[in-house]
């Protein structure tokens, strides 16, 4: 796109309109708001399988003993006389978090979300290059495909945990899983993460060339801060991923020893020598760690943006907010260790981790309380976007808090692998990200379809999800100071967490009512898509300039030239103004002044 | 059929809540914009953040009547076990005090600053004074954290041994525990899962040419002393473990090819702790449990659940396949007379070997 020169690519868009197909508009489509639209649709389609299977988990571990119809229904051999099989509940625990981590709250929320506002809020046609954006959606979507084929696979789809730590993930003989499932996880995950380096390549180059004039970083939305530096984040880290998988391929079908050691299985001795676990832990969490604030980020830009609109304020200190994201960004890179304080690495490793570890809660602090004063004396319009930000705020706290606890080795040693550590990271960037993927979908379903979702089904949606979230994480904590650990199959063997069964049963509850509602959001969705009431061209009277393109989507964004920008994009309730927003496309006004930061 | 009835519910309350909303619709149909939130949306909506502080408050205080003096948190049987315990009550007790002040504040002016159309919001976007104090208090505070996390880190793991420590292999394989006692020269014998002979049932893999291996004992239970350092050695055959004692706060991954550590002293035998009121509380209340599901079972022909006594429990807490769930061994804390008394009777390495 960067060879049109701005007055002609209006001309030119008209001229390639109509040589567009079905094919190429809908399938193969280049144009970065189809794109976007295909990663929501795949996202969302994944989500649903992926919080089926939680729901399966919870009602395993509510009721171990109980037959139940829809294990029978859904998992077939798996649960013969609808009792579930013990390898299938741990595959059910591996497949949902790696679909929820990286296929929806990675690609369905990044993929959609960078792709739809990057060029549109920094004032661009397009992507840098619409080809590789194409590319990584198909990628992608190839992955998805792999990984459901994964689920049905004779001996039972993956099932050492998202973590996939060998040698349970490295030998067949010691989970049925780890043979064709674990394969085929590989090969999607390698798919997945090339999918998702071309798609933050072009993040970042859109970024930094294509700006349109006057977009200066400083005058950014945060949104397009938070996208930029979670591209860098992906860049940095998913090639480690990428190596790691390669190599536990290597050990398991070319019989290296990266990995393995000394290991006596099934009554023989293998061949592998010299290889350490541990070193699969380091490069799997060099990814994993930072891969929490890849799916954090871009909640917390959305967030600011929507916060920021919804208060008719500037957001509170904007400065301090990108320098909190980039202090993030380079911190989340060098805590990796403090999941592995009881690998049985060097001790001393462990202090230099909850160091760095526990220095993450003071950006993140920082982002917690200028959200707070955003809303201070602002006028705040409840939409239902505005309230998903708002229970992001509150997640965030209520779960980033309890990081303090599992950041200090001292204290992780009793807590590690327990519930705590589910209760923890699922409010924190679980609920929190997809909280984050809801505003925003609230937020840009005009600027995606031309028409406006249901605000009375977005509110109950919201209200029952967010009491239903805490619902389920927050008795969660105590379960898991008791000491039950986490991915048990059932309880009951172990009388000493019999008291702690009614505690399950109340969150399976909570998690059942929860999961029923998100069907609430689902009907809204595709409903509203096709019938919902048609949107004006701004509808929630923002700054930034996607609400500056029309509302029917052209090829190339804007008719007639790019808008220039004058302005950062928080200029809500300015004074001299009579509108209590100025967007960014609108010039100073004569002895007006920008706000310097 | 459990299911059919499930989904026909769901659908009819889906279409139920539709209808209503549809209601809604209708009655703002002439808006303009009736999707953007309007001033009755935003009082509405502004109280139910106000009542969604209160959730939050209430199910908190619900939480820690109900399960939070559980005695897994108060009562730990090992002597670094206070201090982790110290620590952890007052990590929570910050994160209890700044939970409450900054839900309130999120929530409180959700509800004080709802939206009325005409009113403007006041153009505040900076400033630096409160940035700088809300950046120091959480370094002062965290500071102080990790200082005292370190300190208590680096006493447990940098552990002095002691002369009479008792050194103990805690040995994983899919899925269950053995234990090794090092025997009268108090030395483990070399061992590596290469040796393993089934055959003759030198089942650790342990150097039978080794004098140091001849005198090991290899038990199905853990027996500890109390009073006296133990220090484990952790090896597994197969896939990742973790050995976790949570009534002692300890806890370290048993990894193929190499041996991790962990030490403790056991502070309270199994029998005290059988005795603890807070303990004698639980197990009496687990009972209850056990009592109430037995009629269940025995309506239904089963039979029923055996009473419940505590013991201490070393259990496996890092995934290793099908029965993970059930991969556990009893550790009995005795009195050093009871302990010896056990330890006699156990056969030693080389006795236990089948002669071919």
């Amino acid at each position: 796109m960067s060879a049109h020169a701005d007055t002609h690519a209006h001309e030119d868009d008209h001229g390639h309109h109509h040589k567009e197909t079905f094919v190429t508009k809908y399938i193969f489509s280049q144009d970065h708001k189809m794109i976007a639209k295909q990663y929501l649709i795949t996202g969302t389609i994944m989500g649903v399988i992926g919080v089926m299977m939680s729901l399966m988990i919870r009602m395993q571990i509510a009721w171990p003993e109980q037959p139940n119809a829809i294990f029978e229904a859904l998992l077939g051999k798996w649960a013969p006389g609808g009792v579930m099989d013990a390898d299938m509940y741990l595959a059910l625990v591996t497949i949902h978090g790696t679909i929820m981590v990286f296929f929806v709250l990675t690609a369905g929320l990044s993929g959609t979300f960078s792709n739809l506002l990057i060029p549109l809020q920094i004032g661009a046609r397009d992507m840098a290059s619409g080809f590789l954006n194409m590319v990584s959606y198909w990628l992608f979507f190839l992955s998805s495909v792999i990984m459901v084929i994964s689920l049905f696979v004779e001996a039972g789809p993956a099932a050492a945990g998202w973590t996939i730590y060998p040698p349970l993930s490295a030998l067949p003989m010691a989970q049925g899983g780890s043979g064709a499932g674990m394969t085929l996880w590989l090969v999607s995950m390698a798919i997945f993460i090339a999918s998702s380096l071309l798609g933050s390549l072009n993040y970042i180059v859109t970024v930094i060339n294509l700006r349109t004039k006057g977009m200066s970083m400083t005058r950014l939305p945060l949104t397009i801060w938070a996208f930029f530096v979670t591209a860098i984040i992906g860049v940095v880290s998913f090639p480690v991923l990428l190596s790691a998988a390669l190599l536990l391929i290597m050990d398991r079908s070319f019989g290296t020893s990266f990995f393995l050691s000394d290991i006596f299985i099934q009554g023989e001795v293998l061949h592998y020598q010299g290889g350490s676990p541990v070193l699969f832990e380091h490069l799997f969490w060099f990814l994993g760690h930072p891969e929490v604030y890849i799916v954090l980020l871009p909640a917390l830009g959305i967030t600011s943006e929507v916060i920021a609109t919804n208060s008719r304020k500037p957001i509170f200190g904007y400065r301090a907010m990108v320098a909190s994201i980039l202090a993030i960004a380079f911190l989340s890179t060098i805590v990796w260790g403090h999941h592995m304080f009881v690998s049985g690495m060097n001790p001393f490793l462990g202090s230099v981790f909850t160091f760095t570890t526990l220095l993450i809660a003071i950006p993140s602090a920082v982002k917690a309380f200028n959200y707070i004063t955003t809303l201070w004396k602002g006028n705040l319009q409840f939409n239902p976007a505005m309230l998903f930000s708002i229970g992001l705020v509150s997640t965030f706290i209520t779960g980033g808090l309890t990081g303090i606890i599992l950041g200090d080795s001292a204290l992780d040693i009793n807590v590690h692998d327990t519930y705590f550590v589910v209760a923890h990271f699922h409010l924190v960037m679980g609920i929190s990200a997809l909280y984050g993927m809801f505003a925003g979908i609230y937020h840009w379903f005009p600027k995606m379809f031309g028409r406006m979702l249901n605000k009375n089904l977005g509110y109950i949606h919201f209200w029952v999800t967010a009491i239903c979230a805490y619902g389920v994480f927050f008795p969660m904590h105590f379960i898991g100071m008791a000491g039950l650990p986490r991915r048990y199959y059932t309880n009951s063997n172990f009388p000493l967490f019999d008291d702690l069964s009614n505690v399950n049963v109340v969150i399976t509850l909570f998690a059942l009512i929860g999961g029923a509602f998100q069907l609430v959001f689902l009907w809204n969705f595709f409903y509203s898509m096709f019938y919902g009431k048609k949107t004006v061209q701004n509808p929630w009277k923002s700054n930034t300039l996607e609400w500056t393109a029309p509302v029917k989507h052209i090829h190339g964004n804007w008719e007639g030239d790019i808008p220039h920008v004058h302005r950062w994009a928080y200029d809500y309730s300015k004074p001299g103004h009579d509108d209590d927003f100025v967007p960014q496309n609108v010039p100073l006004k004569e002895g007006e002044e920008e706000l310097q930061h | 059929m459990t299911a059919l009835l499930t989904i026909i519910v769901l659908v009819f309350i889906t279409v139920a809540i539709w209808q209503m909303v549809k209601i809604f619709d209708l009655a703002n149909a002439n808006n303009e914009n009736s999707q953007v939130a309007n001033d009755k949306d935003n009082r509405v909506n502004g109280y139910l953040m106000l009542g969604f502080l209160a959730f939050i408050y209430i199910i908190t205080i619900v939480c820690l009547v109900k399960w939070g003096d559980l005695p897994l948190m108060s009562n730990s049987a090992s002597a670094h076990g206070p201090q982790i315990d110290n620590l952890m009550i007052i990590s929570m007790v910050i994160i209890f005090i700044v939970q409450t002040i900054t839900q309130f504040l999120l929530h409180y002016f959700a509800f004080k600053y709802k939206g009325e159309k005409g009113r403007k919001a006041l153009f505040y976007a900076d400033n630096d004074k409160l940035e700088f104090i809300w950046t120091i208090i959480p370094v002062i505070t965290l500071a102080g954290l990790i200082i005292y996390g370190l300190f208590t880190w680096s006493d447990i793991m940098n552990f002095e041994e002691e002369e009479d420590a008792l050194v103990v292999e805690l040995y994983a394989q899919q899925f269950n525990w053995k234990a090794r006692y090092a025997g009268n020269d108090n030395v483990l014998g070399d061992a590596n899962v290469r040796l393993i002979n089934l055959d003759n049932a030198n089942i650790l893999g342990l150097d039978e040419a080794d004098p140091n291996a001849q005198d090991d004992i290899i038990t199905t239970e853990l027996h500890l002393p109390v009073g006296r350092q133990v220090i484990f050695k952790m090896r597994s055959q197969d896939v990742l473990h973790s050995a976790y004692m949570p009534h002692f706060r300890a806890q370290m991954n048993c990894v193929p090819g190499m041996i991790t550590q962990f030490a403790f002293t056991p502070t309270v035998t199994t029998a005290e702790m059988r005795q603890n009121p807070d303990m004698v509380e639980k197990v009496a209340n687990i009972n209850d449990i056990r009592t109430n599901k037995s009629k269940d079972l025995i309506a239904k022909g089963e039979e029923a659940l055996d009473p419940y006594e505590f013991d201490y429990l070393l259990i496996c807490n890092k995934i290793c396949g099908k029965s993970h769930y059930n991969m556990q061994m009893k550790i009995v804390v005795e009195t050093e007379e009871e302990y010896n008394a056990w330890i006699k009777e156990q056969q030693i390495f080389k006795n236990s070997l089948v002669q071919n």
